[in-house]
Parts: structure tokens; sequence; C-alpha cells
């Protein structure tokens, strides 16, 4: 896809979680939009390979949403992707659906495996770039975290081990949104410089404007292809709700509910005619 | 008096080994136990195939899910305390959840890890993987069993739980013997009393049956073997013919396999009102000690069942 189609497709992302969340009446709209684009260039820049008509095909790199309370923005990936109907994104949280509040690999192909309760998904991905190279494959593992689940100490533990086993086919991207529930990361419990403290434990550590699509594929390109020996991270900065000017840089909308009308305006400034 | 075998966690890395030869594609994580949990046999012989996290149980639990998703059974180490609690979240919304092939297997588990004392004797580990769906729970009884069950875990795929223990115990299966998921082993028939014994407690279910005996008193011994699924049909058949029933585990009486049998009793009228009793350890933590003192200490002994058997029936 050229730069203005991923950027086309991250704000059409973004219009269907204001439009699934609104349908749900519940969920997490503030870290589905900061990691639209961060989606958009992943799924959609020739970085990661899949194929939506075999989820299970073998040769496959993996996605491991540990945050996944940002299911929305997955689920309108695959959309885009087609191993879903777009029509299918309205029944996000609801009875007998196969679009759960967080990602249920046993109901929804494609999803690798379920996560929800954060800190997880890095050891996961670890324990999968091991055994994909065990197995002799050379497929990459992808895992998008998000920088309050960095106060998680099971992340520091997967850190520290994929440093120490040069697992150098996982790629982990921390969507530094600066955002908790609560309020601020800083002034809860503040992670300091995440690039700084990742390079430390030995890994590679890119930095970059995690909304510039430009600047994250010259990320990606350059953490999967480099000759470096451990895993690799790139801390994307991002701003929380992105794209919707009213939650914009506002914990509130870590996990509020959307009414008709902000869903209105909000489809209004994504550009939804365009999406 | 049963010959003195192995400890169950023997037959572990073992067992491991002996899979990777038959062609299983079986790994191992461990978090700096694999010495005393002797998975380190496996990474002696396949040392691809044993992944040490250091002391991270969390990260094993996670790192040995990840390695299940790439088509492999990963079975994780540690101590049972360790094993299950500290890592209950990612057994749960991981392993389970996800539905994956994953054993966890922990060694050191109940108050006979001894010296060490209650922080490291489990004696919940049983409740908390018995309230999750999806978990299967092996409780071998000997060195031999032991084998069986870890081997059964990769057969029949999902989430295990097979629980070892560290000091030996008396041999009372041979080799080749048969067990099926959900399945019990009578080991001794009888007509007075029903004793249903998982683990370590098997053996001193037998002591306590012979010396029953020799009160002319006669007690079916039943080894329970997988907790979850329960052989309920092998129990309440037992319960049919006997006069009153003595479940004995090396574990709290909560949520255990106590706590699965006075279930069971509950739900069936036709054996409601036996006598029922639960030996086990009654809600409270462990202390230092040597094995038998803490059996006697805790009321785990043949000669606590023999007499808690003669308070029932008379």
């Amino acid at each position: 896809m050229s730069r203005e189609e991923l950027i086309r497709v991250a704000d059409k992302m973004r219009c269907n979680v204001v439009r699934m969340l609104t349908e749900a009446g519940s969920g997490h709209p503030g870290g589905s939009l900061s990691a639209a684009e961060i989606m958009s260039v992943l799924w959609f820049g020739g970085i990661m390979r899949y194929r939506a008509d075999d989820p299970a095909w073998g040769k496959r790199d993996r996605f491991v949403l540990s945050k996944g309370h940002v299911a929305p923005i997955l689920y309108a990936a695959m959309a885009q992707a087609g191993f879903l109907e777009e029509s299918e994104l309205l029944s996000l949280r609801k009875l007998g659906g196969r679009l759960q509040g967080h990602p249920d690999c046993l109901k929804l192909p494609g999803v690798e495996v379920s996560t929800g309760s954060l800190g997880q998904g890095l050891s996961i991905a670890t324990g999968m770039a091991l055994g994909l190279a065990l197995n002799g494959g050379d497929q990459k593992v992808f895992c998008l975290i998000g920088d309050g689940e960095c106060q998680e100490g099971q992340i520091w533990e997967a850190v520290l081990y994929a440093a120490t086993r040069k697992v150098k086919n996982l790629i982990a991207i921390v969507d530094n949104n600066g955002l908790q529930i609560d309020g601020a990361v800083k002034d809860i419990c503040d992670l300091g410089n995440l690039a700084k403290k990742f390079s430390e434990f030995g890994w590679l550590a890119l930095e970059v404007d995690g909304h510039d699509v430009d600047a994250l594929y010259t990320a990606f390109d350059e953490a999967t292809s480099s000759e470096f020996v451990r895993p690799r991270v790139i801390i994307a900065h991002t701003i929380k709700g992105r794209g919707v000017s009213f939650m914009e840089n506002s914990s509130g909308w870590h996990g509020k509910t959307i009414n008709v009308d902000q869903c209105k305006s909000a489809l209004l400034e994504l550009g939804e005619e365009l999406c | 008096m049963l010959t003195k075998g192995k400890a169950t966690r023997e037959a572990y890395g073992e067992t491991l080994v002996a899979l990777v030869q038959e062609g299983y594609d079986v790994v191992a994580v461990d978090a700096d136990l694999s010495s005393s949990t002797t998975t380190a046999a496996l990474g002696k012989e396949y040392p691809e195939r044993l992944f040490n996290v250091g002391i991270a149980e969390q990260n094993m639990v996670g790192v040995a899910s990840g390695l299940a998703l790439t088509g492999k059974t990963a079975f994780t180490g540690s101590f049972a305390v360790f094993g299950t609690g500290r890592a209950y979240d990612q057994i749960r919304n991981t392993v389970c959840y996800s539905n994956l092939n994953v054993v966890i297997a922990p060694t050191h588990a109940g108050i006979s890890v001894g010296p060490d004392g209650g922080s490291h004797q489990m004696i919940e580990d049983l409740a908390l993987m018995n309230v999750l769906p999806r978990m299967r729970i092996l409780v071998p009884a000997d060195y031999e069993a032991a084998k069986v069950a870890l081997r059964m875990a990769v057969i029949e795929g999902g989430p295990f739980y097979v629980r070892l223990g560290r000091a030996a115990v008396g041999q009372i299966y041979s080799q080749g013997d048969q067990f099926k998921l959900g399945t019990a082993k009578t080991l001794r028939e009888g007509g007075d009393v029903t004793l249903v014994a998982c683990g370590a407690m098997v053996e001193q279910a037998l002591i306590a049956a012979e010396s029953l005996s020799q009160s002319g008193v006669s007690a079916e011994v039943i080894d329970a073997f997988s907790i979850k699924p329960l052989d309920e049909k092998t129990i309440l058949e037992s319960m049919a013919k006997t006069k009153c029933l003595v479940s004995c585990e090396e574990h709290s009486i909560i949520g255990g396999l106590g706590s699965c049998v006075a279930q069971l009793v509950a739900k069936n009228p036709g054996v409601l009102k036996k006598p029922l009793k639960l030996v086990g350890i009654q809600d409270c933590f462990g202390t230092s000690g040597q094995i038998d003192e803490l059996f006697a200490k805790y009321q785990l002994s043949a000669r606590y069942i023999h007499d808690s058997v003669l308070e029932l029936a008379t």
C-alpha cells in the first residue's frame, strides 16, 4: 500500500473502532485509536506475512496483541485484511459473537492467542519466536504492548529472557501514549526512558512518531532486516484517542462509552466519507 | 509394608527424554529449578528443548504457552507453590482460556518437602487448578504412575496439571500398568469402608487398610489418580457397598480430592447419609519438620486413617 493508502486505512479503522464501540456501548477507544497507524503499517505495509483465507498458514508471521483491551483495532485490521466481514464488527461484545471484549483465539481464527490480562503477551511472543526458530522457520513474531502495561513485572521477565536467548525474530512495539486508566503513566508509576531501558536490557530499541506512517515503515523495516543478534523494540510515541479531538490525550477516554452524538462528531472529524 | 520406591519427580526428566526419543514434540520450561525438578535430564540429552527462564515463574508459563502455539507440548517446572500460585493468572488466562497444550507439572507439592517449612509446602495447588475450566488434574501415587501421567498429558492434549512430589514414596505399581484419564484404580477390595486417596496418601491408605484388616475391618482402597475428571462411578459403586468413606490427601481438605468427593456424595441421595471423613490439611499452613513428624502432626498418617475409620465405623 502507498503512504496515502496506509494513512487512509488507519483512519478507516478508526471509524470502525468508533462505530463498533458506540454499538457495543462499552469498550476501550483511547488505546485503540492511538495504535491505528502502527496496525496500518504492520498489517498493510507489507511488513507482516499472513493469509486471511488461511489463518493457520504455517509460514505466517505471528501477531500477539498483549494489550488485549484494544481488541477493536485488531478486529478492524482483521476486517480490513479479510479475516472477517466488516458487518461482523458491529457484533463486538455481544452474546454469541466471535468478537469478544478481549480477543479469544478459540472463537476467532486469526487471533493467535487469547489476551486481556496485561503483561502476558511478550512472554507468549518470546515462546512463539523460540518455537518457530526451533522448528527451523524464519517467521517473525510481532507483539504490541502498552506503555502502562510495562508496569507489569512479567514484561521485564520476558525482556530479560528474550535478550539472554538472543531471540532476534521477536519485534515488540510499545504504543507509548503516556496514559493509563487512572491518569498519566509518569504520575502513577513512571517508566522513565523506555528506549534506554530496553537497550540497557540488550534490545535494539528504535523510537518513532507512532502516527507517522513513513517513520513507522522505516522502523519496521530496520527492526525486521537488522543484523542485530537480539530482540528488537519500536517505541512508538503516540497520542491516546488520536484522531478524535475530544478523546485526544484524555485518560478518561481509556474505557468510556461513546454516545450517538459523540459518534457522529467523531466520524465527521475522521472524515468518514473518505473511509 | 511397601517397598520404598523413587519420588514421583524422578519420573519427570526421564519421561520427557523418552517422549522425545519416541518422536513427540515435547519441550520443557523451568525456572532455575531444573536439577530439583529433574527437567535437567531433558536439557542434557536435548539442550535445545529445555528453556530455563531463571527465577521468573510467570514468564515460564508464558514462554511455555508460546512454544505450545508452535505445535509443541510444553511442560513447566518449578516447585508447586510457585509453579501454580505465582503464575495462577498466566495458567488461567493464557493456558486454559486459550486451551493450550501446556502441562503444568511442578514438583515438591504437599507438606512432604518437610524442613523447608510452610512457605514451600504447597497444600492449595489442587484447589487452584481444580477450579479452572479445561484443566485436567492427575495425581500419581508413585514413580510408575508418574511416568504414565506425564505421558497421558501429552497424548490427550490440552491443559493438564500433574502433581509431583519431592520425597521417595512406596512402590505401588509396576512398569506397564495401564491407566485411563478419568479412571481410578481399585487397589484393594473391601466391604466395610472406602478409602479414596491420591498421591503419597495412597501408600498411607494401603498401610491403614492392612492394619484395619487385623482389627477385623475390611477396607477398599481406591487410588483416585485422575482428580479431574474424577471417576465418580468407581467411588459411588464402592460407597454403595461399604458403610463409610474416608478421603485421604496431602492437601487442604478445601478444594482438593476430599471436596470433590463431598460434592459427589452431596449430589447422590443413595450415599448421602453415609458417614464421610476428609483426611487432609485442616485449613492451616504447614511447618518445618521431618516428613513422618509432619504426617503425624497434621493427621495424615496411616495410623490416623486407621483410627478415623474405627471411629466412623463404630
